[in-house]
């Protein structure tokens, strides 16, 4: 990345943080809108502590367990229903209603049968397989009959089919719907914990601290979850690009 | 052994072949000739398993088939070499004997490209090297050199000739240069029909 890139992400990030000190001072009072140093401050002292981490690691892999379970639970819908007519008949009612249904009457819902701890987990599967059910199954439609006529006749045994005809056609429907799906499991895994605070949760912690109006604690574990989202959104887009250029995902090495 | 009884094709109000009969004794080598769509091609893949007649039986004893397309069908994520080492082992150890047959067809040059690399006469001959290294008892050919320059398609032809002596072939094709090169019964399509030239 060049310098004149990152000296301009440096000066809109101070821009905004700018807005936010003028914002507080103006406002004048911290309940209400604390400044960008208290918030700074605050995020370091928590940092520190042991506590900060295991609450920051147990969220985080709650969530990335929902994540992934619905990524293949989204993986196995599309196979299933691509497959099988009637299984598509059946289940494609029940997408286009988890679909329009919001996270929070989910969320509500879902309490009733399972337990707080595990309902974030639930909540996340329930809002990442729609996405990968969706996007595999346009990925599957859209590989080249050609060559399945081809698999069909030299013969190749199903996995083989699946590993070199399907999966470079599907892969690119395959890692953009995860990359969406990313940002939709945190929203959703942080917003499931608030609303049902489950022990040693970010969602936890931000509850708490609007319950106690702590708004200083408030924006500071704020401020992790968009930390926290930023570098796992990093971390995905770096391996979606290594990837995405493999032959066996759809990409060519050029 | 490949055995057409009374074969009907019809897409739509279109009838492509009506109440074809052909027989292709086993190590035989026929070519089918007519004008473009007269049904060479549909025969050709009834014979492969990838259409249905609308009525009449298609018979074929074989087990294993290999078959160039008319349009090249390579996979575009894989290279000149992979491509023809799909329909063998698929493993490294195949890749050298995938190689072999692309240095037949004057590819040598190429394993390493992928097919949008490659020109449409370079694709089809990728295509060739693969239905000949695949070891099936059949060889259907469709139009195979119909995008190749006149040198190159009488090495390949002489290739093929070669290659098909020990399979049972039935191609489609426009040319009778084509024709009379790999063929030992030739027919023509006629009043409907598919009847010995």
């Amino acid at each position: 990345m060049n310098a004149k890139l990152w000296t301009r992400r440096i000066l809109v990030l101070a821009f905004w943080l700018g807005v936010w000190a003028l914002s507080a001072s103006l406002v004048d009072r911290e309940l209400l809108l604390p400044g960008p140093w208290e918030v700074a401050k605050r995020l370091a002292s928590l940092v520190v502590t042991g506590q900060f981490w295991r609450i920051t690691m147990v969220s985080l892999g709650r969530i990335l367990l929902g994540a992934a379970l619905g990524t293949a639970l989204g993986v196995l819908l599309a196979m299933g229903t691509s497959r099988f007519a009637f299984l598509r008949a059946v289940l494609s009612p029940v997408l286009s209603v988890i679909k329009a249904v919001p996270v929070a009457s989910f969320i509500l819902l879902v309490l009733i049968w399972v337990g707080r701890d595990t309902l974030p987990c639930v909540i996340v599967v329930l809002m990442v397989a729609p996405v990968v059910w969706s996007s595999v199954t346009a990925g599957i439609y859209t590989t080249d009959a050609e060559l399945l006529e081809l698999s069909r006749v030299y013969r190749f045994s199903p996995w083989r089919t699946l590993t070199r005809i399907y999966a470079p056609s599907v892969g690119p429907y395959f890692l953009s719907a995860c990359h969406t799906c990313l940002g939709l499991a945190w929203k959703s895994g942080v917003a499931a914990e608030v609303l049902t605070v489950p022990a040693r949760s970010i969602g936890r912690e931000l509850f708490e601290a609007k319950l106690y109006l702590e708004s200083v604690d408030l924006f500071a574990w704020t401020l992790v979850v968009v930390l926290c989202s930023l570098i796992l959104e990093k971390l995905l887009s770096t391996a979606i690009t290594r990837l995405g250029r493999r032959p066996a995902w759809g990409g060519r090495q050029l | 052994m490949i055995r057409f009884e009374n074969v009907s094709l019809v897409y739509g109000d279109k009838t492509v072949l009506a109440a074809v009969d052909l027989h292709v004794p086993p190590g035989a080598r026929a070519a089918l000739m007519g004008p473009s769509g007269c049904g060479k091609t549909s025969l050709l893949r009834m014979a492969a398993g990838l259409a249905k007649p609308t009525s009449g039986r298609v018979t074929v004893n074989a087990q294993r088939l290999a078959y160039a397309f008319q349009e090249p069908r390579l996979m575009p994520w894989r290279t000149a070499a992979e491509n023809v080492n799909a329909v063998l082992s698929d493993r490294a150890a195949t890749l050298p004997e995938a190689r072999k047959w692309l240095a037949a067809v004057g590819l040598a040059e190429a394993e390493n490209k992928f097919p949008e690399e490659l020109s449409g006469g370079m694709r089809q001959r990728v295509d060739l090297a693969r239905a000949m290294a695949y070891s099936g008892d059949l060889l259907f050919l469709d139009e195979p050199t119909k995008e190749l320059d006149p040198d190159r398609r009488q090495e390949v032809l002489a290739l093929l000739r070669e290659h098909a002596k020990a399979r049972t072939l039935l191609m489609a094709t426009h040319s009778m240069l084509e024709a009379q090169a790999l063929a030992d019964q030739v027919y023509v399509f006629k009043d409907g029909r598919f009847i010995p030239a």
